[in-house]
């Protein structure tokens, strides 16, 4: 970790317009569960499917794509990386500081509006926001290493990104069950399935594969990408 | 003129180093560094951007001179660690540069693109990169860099407020708040006005002359001529010639010079002009009507012209360099015989 990187790049991030987005899509949710709250009362039905495919299968992705690539890969289009290179900091150093903003900017915007949202809805019963809480936290964290990843491989992570959320965990989760074990929502829905005592989640995989794949995917994906930023060329940046 | 074929493609043979600077560095705390390419190429798929080049560069400053896409840029990233060569070694003082991170101790960059942070102010970026060298008062450097360059009355001001100039002196800062022994600069002076120019020249010929190795790329030969105490010379990703600018003037000026005459009678004026040695072709362009001459001897054939027109009774109505632009003098220098020559002076 480097302290220095890490205020360079939130400024960076936190700067842009896009930024906005950080703040609406949770401010949208919050709204919405406090609707669900005033309309239809404490621990209504609609509660956890809206925690289920607004907050984890729509906003954790986005601001995952945001924050993940938005960490790394406007620095890198921009040219602006290479006054984090041009230093004598090892590259994997930036890419874990990168990463560890990313995730602290998805915990923030991400899974704690996701956790006051379980609990404005659901109060504490079945532990419904921590549940939700807690797979939008492991969600953000994998969804920010591999979003940080593409944004470093390619300078179209938004496209592949959204390719990943969309077409694969979405459409081709739904048909192809076998897609679903390499989807990062599956994983944190699995963990949701194992926290919410009374969930309407149908779990396609244990908590324990489902954290292990995470972990594997999250190292290996900083992995490769402090590699790849060791031999990143300046002509490919700029 | 006189060239002589140099080492520069002769791997056995010493590459020349530009001379040391004439006074000693203040206060001697500027540690020098000699970069030194050898035999260094790097190819694009099939497309080759720098080809079978050596050269070595010390202490003072040297331009890297060459049109538009003749590889300079990717001799700078190559010396500064961000490109592989695809075949030979970049090294800084007998150290590879390429995934060496400890490098950039002694590497202070100025890249061309104008990316920075723009949200931040002069000072906290430069403050930033100090203290990404991890300085030991990372305050004092940054303020330092930052007089250097002349930039205390903007620091405070978001750097994406800054004119062109003033963000090349705040980049200049940046590369230049831990001191380092090798400082390059990728084409500085694109998009700045007259002042901006004079007063980088300046901060560069101090830089050299404290004993730092500067080293910058210009298209421009005036530009180079008037801070660079070497000029190495590329050309389509070849290492053309080296040597200082007086020499390298020379070379450019003693190539064969194409030029369109029109007179009162360009048919004699042709059989005067064939009996001297200083042309070595005379055409008569009865379609356009004029006279193209091909001359070797540029001073003689300059002093004889007039000289001729006047004994033969001939008026010269218009005089015309047919091949004046730096392309073609790049692309004579590319069209010798030896890749790349040392220019003895």
């Amino acid at each position: 970790m480097n302290l220095t990187i890490a205020r360079l790049t939130t400024s960076a991030l936190l700067g842009r317009r896009r930024a906005l987005l950080l703040v609406i899509l949770p401010a949208t949710l919050l709204g919405l569960a406090i609707l669900v709250r005033v309309v239809a009362g404490p621990d209504a039905p609609v509660g956890q499917p809206l925690l289920h495919l607004l907050a984890i299968g729509t906003m954790v992705p986005l601001l995952g794509l945001i924050a993940g690539a938005g960490v790394i890969g406007s620095e890198i289009d921009e040219g602006s990386i290479i006054y984090l290179l041009a230093k004598p900091v090892p590259r994997s150093v930036i890419v874990v500081t990168k990463l560890a903003v990313a995730v602290v900017c998805l915990l923030t915007f991400a899974a704690l509006p996701t956790f006051v949202a379980g609990v404005i809805m659901s109060g504490r019963a079945g532990d419904v926001a921590i549940g939700f809480g807690l797979g939008a936290a492991l969600a953000g964290v994998g969804y920010a290493a591999v979003f940080l990843l593409l944004a470093v491989v390619t300078r179209h992570a938004v496209v592949f990104g959204l390719a990943y959320a969309l077409i694969w965990e979405s459409f081709v989760g739904g048909f192809v069950p076998r897609a679903q074990m390499l989807s990062i929502q599956q994983w944190a829905l699995a963990v949701v399935d194992k926290v919410v005592r009374q969930d309407e989640i149908e779990a396609v995989m244990g908590v324990f594969p489902a954290l292990l794949l995470l972990v594997v995917v999250t190292v290996v994906a900083t992995c490769a990408a402090g590699l790849r930023l060791r031999s990143l060329s300046l002509t490919e940046s700029l | 003129m006189s060239t002589t074929p140099r080492g520069a493609m002769e791997p056995t043979g010493p590459a020349p180093v530009s001379p040391p600077p004439a006074a000693p560095p203040p206060g001697g705390t500027v540690t020098r560094g000699v970069v030194r390419l050898d035999r260094v190429s790097r190819w694009y798929g099939n497309v080759v951007a720098v080809n079978d080049v050596t050269m070595t560069l010390g202490p003072g400053v040297t331009g890297l001179l060459g049109p538009n896409g003749a590889g300079k840029s990717t001799l700078i990233h190559l010396m500064a660690g961000f490109l592989a060569p695809s075949a030979g070694t970049v090294t800084l003082d007998g150290v590879p540069v390429w995934h060496n991170h400890l490098a950039y101790r002694r590497i202070g960059l100025v890249p061309e693109s104008d990316g920075t942070y723009d949200g931040l102010t002069g000072w906290q970026f430069v403050l930033a990169n100090a203290k990404l060298h991890r300085l030991p008062d990372p305050e004092g450097a940054a303020r330092k860099a930052i007089d250097t360059v002349d930039m205390a009355h903007a620091q405070h001001r978001r750097i994406g407020t800054y004119s062109k100039g003033m963000k090349q002196r705040i980049k200049m800062a940046t590369a230049l708040v831990h001191e380092p022994a090798v400082l390059l600069l990728d084409e500085p002076f694109n998009g700045m006005d007259p002042r901006q120019r004079l007063h980088l020249a300046d901060l560069l010929r101090a830089m050299g002359a404290q004993g730092r190795t500067v080293v910058f790329s210009s298209h421009i030969l005036e530009e180079v001529e008037q801070i660079a105490t070497q000029i190495e010379v590329v050309v389509a990703g070849r290492h053309a010639a080296s040597g200082d600018f007086r020499a390298i003037r020379r070379l450019m000026v003693d190539r064969p010079h194409r030029y369109v005459i029109r007179s009162s009678d360009d048919r004699k004026l042709a059989a005067w002009l064939i009996t001297d040695g200083s042309s070595t072709g005379v055409e008569v362009d009865q379609q356009e009507g004029c006279l193209r001459v091909q001359a070797v001897d540029v001073p003689r054939f300059t002093w004889l012209l007039p000289q001729v027109a006047r004994d033969a009774g001939v008026r010269l109505y218009d005089v015309t360099p047919a091949d004046e632009s730096l392309e073609s003098v790049f692309s004579y220098l590319v069209a010798r015989p030896g890749p790349a020559r040392e220019v003895a002076t």
